[in-house]
């Protein structure tokens, strides 16, 4: 398959060993992204969770029994099973920053994007959204609301990213060279522990990309050749091994191995 | 044989005609409706009377965002009170201005909620070159609003948008102009 090469790709890095599995950057993104809140969110299998969190741990019995928690946006593939599946390019990896676009009006709600995607990052709504009296102040303007019937998914907040371009051209600066934090999605802004590092994968100066090139760091299910611009960072050789299906033999697991 | 023939074209160049009129003329006037602006706003007697450009009342925000149409205050700060004899201008400062009330103008150019428009990004081209030349008009050209869909005749289509993107070579991917 063909892959776009970007000037600017714009990818996090999740610190696995900081993570306390607070939820903080779940909550952020409800409130920043316009998900609504439900009435009754029992059944799982009809909730939207853009930012959702896994439960890792080891398998070993006490006091050997480690747990790590496991945060989980949009991959940002660099090679998206979901857009090449779309029926009709409801969702592309087209834009210079890398970002998988989801446009709403287009989706027709088949669901071949979510079969598709391996990561479980993409989510129906069965429901019409509903927000209880007064808490329609609390929407973000800058992102639409989706009916429904369609598809949606995190998309790294990317009206920041169009806000930090016209803060760039209003100060005469390159809008595609923006500056270490100028533009950072709500998730990465509400982690109280600093686990997660957001920026220009391809700028050698961005930490991203310093951390993305160490040791500690894997991609999930990077095997499937998806290249996901979402890294985790982990000194625990059993958290990254969870990365991906590795054969017992595999000892290190991650991608440096 | 002759005759027949004849009852055949005629009703047919009468059907051609009558479906071209219907078509052409009466659809469009049914499908949009016509409104007029809240206040009769003169543009020629700011931009040529009081030699005003267009980025003094259509400002840009110190984070690069366009604030669009002026507020209420904006204008306040000439007619705090009433300066001529315009009707509409009475008007304004009676009714918007003492009472603090913003004016629900009619945006010719309003873009669907799914829509990302960056003004600072096109600050290189001519307003004229997607807005009405309202600098020349004393009165705010007619709003048509399409009954069906809700929008303004003048908002400007995707393909519009697409057909500039790609002429001059801007990227044209979903998400440059969708959020």
């Amino acid at each position: 398959m063909q892959q776009m090469e970007f000037k600017v790709k714009w990818g996090m890095v999740i610190d696995l060993d900081k993570c306390t599995g607070c939820g903080a950057c779940s909550v952020a993104c409800r409130a920043e992204n316009n998900i609504p809140p439900m009435v009754d969110a029992s059944n799982k299998l009809r909730t939207t969770d853009w930012m959702n969190i896994y439960e890792l741990n080891n398998g070993k019995a006490f006091p050997h029994f480690e747990v790590a928690y496991l945060p989980r946006p949009c991959m940002q593939c660099g090679k998206p099973s979901c857009s090449t599946v779309c029926p009709v390019v409801a969702t592309t990896k087209d834009e210079e920053g890398g970002i998988v676009s989801q446009v709403y009006p287009r989706c027709i709600g088949c669901r071949y994007c979510m079969a598709a995607c391996p990561y479980h990052a993409r989510y129906f709504n069965w429901f019409d959204p509903v927000w209880p009296e007064g808490m329609e102040k609390t929407l973000t303007p800058y992102v639409s609301a989706r009916p429904r019937g369609v598809v949606e998914k995190c998309t790294f907040c990317h009206h920041r990213y169009n806000a930090a371009k016209e803060q760039a051209r209003q100060n005469g600066t390159d809008p595609l060279d923006l500056p270490e934090d100028a533009y950072i999605p709500a998730c990465v802004e509400a982690c109280p522990s600093g686990a997660m590092v957001f920026g220009n994968l391809n700028n050698p100066e961005h930490r991203v990309s310093k951390l993305a090139a160490t040791k500690y760091a894997f991609r999930l299910l990077v095997r499937l050749g998806t290249d996901p611009q979402v890294y985790y960072y982990s000194k625990r050789d059993w958290v990254r091994q969870l990365g991906d299906n590795y054969l017992q033999k595999e000892l290190k697991g991650g991608e440096h191995v | 044989m002759a005759n027949s023939k004849s009852s055949v074209v005629l009703p047919f160049l009468v059907g051609v005609v009558a479906s071209l009129v219907l078509g052409w003329w009466a659809f469009p006037k049914v499908l949009y409706s016509q409104k007029t602006q809240p206040i009769r706003f003169d543009h020629v007697v700011h931009v040529e009377g009081q030699a005003m450009t267009c980025d003094q009342c259509h400002v840009f925000r110190e984070n690069g965002s366009f604030a669009g149409l002026p507020t209420t205050a904006a204008c306040a700060d000439c007619h705090s009170d009433v300066q001529g004899e315009d009707p509409d201008e009475q008007k304004f400062v009676t009714e918007y201005v003492q009472k603090g009330k913003e004016v629900e103008w009619l945006v010719y150019q309003y873009q669907p909620d799914n829509v990302y428009f960056s003004h600072i990004a096109h600050k290189n081209l001519e307003c004229t070159s997607c807005h009405l030349d309202v600098a020349k008009m004393s009165t705010p050209p007619v709003y048509y609003q399409n009954r069906i869909s809700g929008y303004s005749k003048n908002t400007m289509k995707m393909w519009e948008c697409e057909r500039c993107h790609a002429q001059s070579g801007a990227s044209n991917a979903c998400f440059v102009c969708h959020k």
